[in-house]
């Protein structure tokens, strides 16, 4: 992670945040572009929540992991608070390496 | 700033604010932490949080780097995350306020929260107090919550004796689970991940999460999802 990394991410960020108000009576965007965009993001952010669980170093890496995530994705679902889910999660993959699961 | 602002912060609006704010507090904590352990500098992460104020993006970019990824896919792939950003603005239009000024500082605290809150008003002064009080309240939260994160996460050496490594996948599920549960984005997301998990040993990191959007084939016509991946 370097200075440049954030700087390009902020700046190409704030551009897409500044056109929207400037553009706002010019251009409508087409409600499936709308679609298309939020369907990208779920797919994305779910991507990248798989790839860190299973195969967090291009390999997979032991089951503790996603284990605790799989606790942690259940707790979600029950619609249990953010905070215990994470907790949950955490406390179930260290649990499991004390216990010599890797 | 624009002159009008102090004007503008109404602090009947802040009973709603609160329970958004000690949510955006956790995840910013938790991106702290997170950060920090996979070796970012705490001066970054903080300058992250401020310039960036765009959490799955932060994520993001931090886990495909952390990943082995380059840093032009982890750019890529939090700019795709952030596209959304674009239709956010257009919906709130003059919510901003009408002057340069504020449209240009605004704009800066569009994400997921302040444009539902601002969106969810009745009318349109209201939805201009409530966007920049929430604004203001939760740009803060998180970017405090950033720096605790990181300087207690730099406290406690290797993170994942502690399962530190489980935190940021299952944080992330929390995040969609809203989404997860409408069909369209769900069969998107399923898809997704596998294409990625399948493709990583195989491609170079960050390019299989970025392969992720062929999921969206799968979803079909359906409702639009939720938006996701807040600060």
């Amino acid at each position: 992670m370097t200075f440049m990394v954030v700087l390009t991410l902020a700046v190409g960020t704030y551009g897409l945040r500044l056109a929207g108000p400037l553009l706002h009576h010019r251009w409508q965007i087409p409600a499936r572009v709308r679609t298309l965009l939020g369907l990208a993001a779920a797919a994305l952010l779910t991507a990248l929540m798989a790839v860190n669980a299973l195969v967090p170093h291009g390999g997979f890496a032991g089951w503790a992991l996603p284990a605790g995530v799989t606790v942690g994705g259940v707790a979600a679902w029950r619609r249990l608070p953010f905070v215990l889910v994470v907790l949950l999660a955490v406390a179930t993959t260290a649990a499991l390496r004390a216990f010599g699961v890797s | 700033m624009p002159r009008s602002l102090w004007r503008t912060i109404d602090l009947s609006v802040l009973p709603d604010v609160v329970p958004l704010a000690l949510a955006v507090a956790v995840t910013g904590a938790s991106f702290g932490a997170i950060a920090v352990s996979s070796a970012v500098p705490v001066w970054l992460v903080c300058a992250m949080s401020l310039l960036v104020f765009a959490g799955g993006s932060q994520f993001m970019a931090v886990g495909v780097v952390a990943t082995g990824g380059s840093p032009v896919a982890a750019v890529l792939a939090g700019l795709l995350l952030n596209a959304r950003h674009l239709p956010f603005g257009l919906a709130l239009g003059e919510v901003l306020g009408t002057g340069l000024a504020s449209r240009v500082v605004g704009c800066h605290l569009i994400i997921d929260e302040t444009t539902a809150f601002a969106l969810a008003q009745r009318d349109p002064r209201r939805a201009r107090v409530g966007f920049w009080t929430c604004g203001i309240t939760l740009f803060t939260t998180w970017n405090l919550a950033t720096l605790v994160g990181a300087e207690v996460g730099q406290l406690i050496g290797d993170p994942n004796r502690f399962g530190l490594d489980a935190a940021f996948p299952a944080a992330l599920l929390a995040l969609l689970m809203p989404t997860l549960r409408t069909t369209a984005p769900r069969r998107a997301a399923v898809v997704g991940a596998a294409v990625a998990v399948a493709a990583t040993p195989l491609l170079p990191a960050g390019i299989p999460v970025l392969l992720s959007v062929t999921g969206v084939v799968a979803a079909g016509r359906e409702a639009p999802p939720r938006g996701v991946g807040s600060p």
